[in-house]
């Protein structure tokens, strides 16, 4: 059996800059198994710009992002694989893909890095009633036969769903001549970033209706028309505030799911709130010497945080490749996220044997308007950060530093939580 | 043949009408089958609960019963004949209290007396012993081995393939519009193509089966759409049940089944709502809501927020509730009113009809009938050196273009180039599973509208979901 030192299962944004940073830390034999046909990800079909500001201090395109990426790994002539889908991981990072040219092959690393990514929710995890006509598509999906393939999916449209994908997707087919009628959101706030509300829609005067979603679909073989309804609180439709939209294409951007099925077949341990694996600081899942980062792990705003948290599972990798696991060493402390914080990313930190400063990212579960990001080590508070506005939309993060420990040794718990005063 | 085109046409490429092609097609009959849609199972026959029943249901002594137990007996030997996937996994009807004992008991001796092998009154601790999820209200249940777990498109796609290679001619996107009698026969009138003329006609049209019949037959049927919503959740929840699990009969057919479906899939459903559009296959909320609550009603702890789809059925319900088999008119043959049991019942109902039809024709059996049929390889169910060694000979089955359902574009490929091959993206999802699993075609779509469009010619501008109509995209960028 072959032996890589590092096996890297996708060659988007994560798999790129892990690998970067692997090879930068030392790794000589590293290979990216990516399943397209060529590397860059989902970037490649993402033709607006505002990637970049926070790595490279400029606005890019997808794919100029992604090819500054790709540049590195060919400049340092990672080698990696194309078209080859990883079928199986093992406990013991055995990793078995399938391509053309080789068939079924089953390859030994000495760490894996988990960076496959995320997939959209599909209209049946929704369960909305009506018909199913062709003309319903994920917003993913009708950008990639739009960007890549060079089609146009509709004329008449209807997003439901106000994740950024959907967004970005109502001005790309606005700017493409089709009519975009309504934005609906279920939630009383929306799932996308506040920059792409204004740039997307409100600069085309595309209304968002918050708290609305799509209670019939209507069109035997294409799609004719919605209808669209304000719901309460518990999220269910009020009688009377039906309105129809015809239409002939169905956006839906409803969410994004951590594609982990590789992941539970190693083992790993997954975390309800996110559906990506637990990780402890240095991005290590619970089965020993397999990494995760970028959408896997859980669904990130901005690919420059994908960029980072995936270099710093590469660095990871790397020095568990060269000096193997410190055994049982060091103080694992447990992160809670509590009171409006939905998770945490990582959810423990070893304070022995963490990096100088660790950054936790998060998501709140409402909006919340000049409350406090408050840290606690046990029940003592340590930090306490006010913030204008705080949105589910929105990835937080705070940063801790190791020399704060220095005077808990016994802490049982770090709590990371929103409040009022 | 006297100047008529086809000995047989039958109206209507469901399963019974497919059923009907590969029995009559033993025959040195000129037959040809049309349907209206761009593919066979493209109606009621593509959504359903895919069940083979075991036959304790229908009326003792009714047409029912008896094509249901004899296509339960049938569908064994079939499945590897045909190469479609079905298992007898066994049913369960669950008895919720004492009260209904005697509803169960008449059950259970109606399946006697309808010969069906093997059933047993069981109590509800054995229920759960058998089914842990099974919920603690069940106090009995009638548990049938015999029941099974089909997919019904892999049943329907291969009796029409396996019709298709014995001579059947199939004509897609025929509408027929009127029938009239005409000296030795009939001639069908179609939409926006010329008539056909034919000897005999089989009425398979599921519920439009009321129209063709009262179009020639004095004593007029009246078909009521019967529809049922289903949920289809996640194969992580495939498990949730092995068996499948009805709750005792009412008024509106079987009530709510839990199953596992064949390809690992759990399937909740379906509701029984009386309808007059005969093209309602759309679902509801209440009747979503319905099929929900109703089967925690039998099963606990089932985890609904892994639901993939859901979708809706038209059940062909004639109001006498009873299967219409046999020759009606001179020389017009119906199948109606095929509903439950009628994906169950399909084989038996192609045998009983073909015979009928041979008989009155004077047809004699072929020689050269090709009796077994070779599905598509399903390369994620092979083992690594069988799949290892076929993607030396055929490279295209290692590259995976629906990642959920791990299909290949070999497959794909193949789905489109065999007989009958597929022409939609329906028709590829139904021969090989390309786009049903838990990301709903959201990845393969694009990459399986290329690969339709390479291997078909039909440009990407036309490339539709199923029929005409349903195109994906509405120019180029």
């Amino acid at each position: 059996m072959t032996h890589h030192d590092i096996v890297i299962i996708g060659g988007g944004p994560a798999g790129l800059s892990a690998a970067a940073a692997a090879r930068k830390a030392g790794i000589e034999d590293i290979l990216i198994l990516e399943r397209d046909g060529v590397l860059g990800g989902i970037l490649n079909q993402c033709i607006h710009n505002g990637f970049g500001l926070h790595t490279f201090k400029e606005e890019l395109t997808g794919p100029e992002y992604a090819a500054r990426y790709i540049a590195m790994v060919e400049e340092e002539k990672i080698p990696y694989k194309l078209n080859t889908i990883v079928a199986d991981i093992s406990k013991d990072r055995e990793v078995t893909y399938i391509n053309k040219e080789e068939g079924l092959v089953t390859i030994k690393a000495g760490a894996v890095i988990l960076a496959m990514g995320c997939r959209e929710r599909p209209r049946g995890a929704l369960n909305t009633p009506g018909y199913r006509p062709a003309g319903i598509y994920s917003a993913g999906t009708a950008q990639r036969l739009m960007n890549i393939e060079g089609y146009c999916v509709g004329k008449e449209v209807v997003i439901l769903g106000s994740g950024d994908i959907g967004l970005i997707m109502a001005r790309r087919m606005t700017l493409e001549g089709a009519k975009v009628k309504v934005v609906a959101e279920l939630m009383p706030y929306s799932g996308g970033l506040k920059r792409n509300i204004v740039q997307c829609l409100d600069d085309y005067g595309i209304p968002l209706k918050l708290s609305h979603t799509i209670i019939n679909i209507e069109g035997k073989e294409r799609l004719t028309g919605i209808t669209l309804a304000e719901v309460d609180e518990n999220r269910n439709p009020i009688p009377g505030t039906e309105e129809h939209y015809s239409c002939d294409t169905l956006l839906l951007s409803v969410g994004l799911i951590p594609e982990n099925e590789l992941s539970k077949g190693a083992g790993v341990s997954m975390n309800r709130v996110t559906s990506g694996p637990n990780v402890d600081d240095c991005l290590e899942t619970e089965v020993e010497g397999i990494y995760a980062c970028g959408n896997v792990l859980h669904v990130h705003d901005l690919v420059d945080f994908v960029s980072q948290e995936a270099a710093l599972a590469g660095e990871n990798a790397a020095a568990y490749v060269k000096n193997g696991k410190a055994e049982g060493k060091g103080h694992k402390v447990p992160l809670l996220a509590e009171n409006g914080v939905r998770y945490t990313v990582p959810q423990v930190l070893n304070i022995d044997t963490m990096k100088d400063t660790v950054t936790v990212r998060f998501r709140v579960a409402d909006v919340y308007k000049d409350q406090y990001i408050s840290v606690y080590y046990d029940d003592k508070l340590i930090s306490k950060k006010k913030k204008k506005v705080l949105a589910p939309g929105e990835m937080e993060q705070v940063v801790l530093k190791k020399s704060s420990f220095a005077d808990y040794p016994e802490i049982g718990r770090i709590k990371i939580c929103t409040e009022v005063e | 043949m006297s100047g008529l085109q086809y000995d047989v046409t039958i109206i209507g490429g469901g399963v019974t009408g497919a059923a009907v092609a590969r029995e009559l097609s033993r025959y040195q009959l000129k037959t040809c089958l049309v349907e209206r849609a761009e593919d066979v199972c493209s109606g009621t026959s593509k959504a359903n609960s895919a069940i083979v029943h075991a036959g304790y249901d229908a009326a003792n002594g009714s047409v029912k019963a008896r094509m249901n137990v004899e296509g339960n007996r049938m569908m064994g030997q079939l499945s590897e004949d045909l190469d479609f996937a079905f298992r007898r996994n066994g049913s369960l009807v669950l008895c919720f209290s004492e009260e209904d004992r005697p509803a169960l008991n008449a059950l259970y001796e109606r399946g006697v007396a309808n010969g069906v092998p093997d059933l047993k009154i069981i109590s509800g601790d054995e229920v759960r012993a058998m089914e842990p999820n099974v919920t603690e209200e069940v106090v009995a249940a009638l548990y049938a081995p015999t029941g099974g777990i089909v997919c019904p498109f892999g049943l329907t796609i291969a009796l029409a393939e396996n019709a298709c290679d014995n001579g059947v001619e199939f004509r897609f996107l025929t509408e027929v519009t009127d029938i009239k009698k005409i000296e030795g026969g009939y001639e069908l009138a179609v939409k926006g193509k010329e008539p056909i003329t034919t000897r005999f006609v089989v009425n398979a049209a599921g519920v439009y089966a009321d129209v063709f019949h009262n179009m020639v037959c004095d004593d007029k049927i009246k078909i009521i759409p019967r529809k049922g919503d289903y949920c289809l959740l996640d194969q992580e929840a495939g498990k949730h049940v092995d068996k499948t699990i009805f709750q005792l009969p009412g008024k509106y057919g079987k009530g709510i089944l839990v199953a596992p479906t064949i390809h690992g899939n759990l399937l909740i459903g379906p509701t029984a709502t009386d309808i007059e559009d005969k093209e309602g296959t759309y679902t509801t909320a209440a009747e979503l809501a319905e099929a929900t609550k109703k089967s925690a009603v039998s099963v606990k702890n089932i985890p609904y927020r892994q639901v993939i789809t859901s979708f809706s059925g038209l059940r062909a319900h004639e109001t006498s509730d009873e299967f219409i088999v046999g020759e009606s008119a001179d020389g017009f043959y119906d199948a109606a009113g095929i509903e439950s049991p009628g994906l169950s019942s399909a084989p038996a109902i192609g045998v009983y009809l073909a015979e009928l039809i041979a008989e009155k024709a004077g047809a004699e059996k072929k020689d050269d009938f090709i009796a077994t049929r070779k599905g598509i390889p399903h390369v994620s169910a092979m083992s690594r050196e069988e799949r290892a060694a076929l993607i030396k000979e055929r490279p295209d089955y290692g590259t995976i273009v629906c990642r959920c359902e791990n299909v290949s574009e070999g497959e794909i490929v193949d789905s489109i180039r065999r007989t009958l091959g597929a022409r939609s993206l329906d028709g590829i999802k139904r021969r090989v599973r390309q786009g049903m699993g838990r990301c709903q075609a959201g990845f393969c779509t694009p990459r399986t509208m290329e690969i339709l469009s390479r291997e078909t010619g039909i440009p990407m501008e036309q490339i539709c979901k199923n029929q005409p109509g349903s195109e994906m995209i509405t120019g180029e960028a």
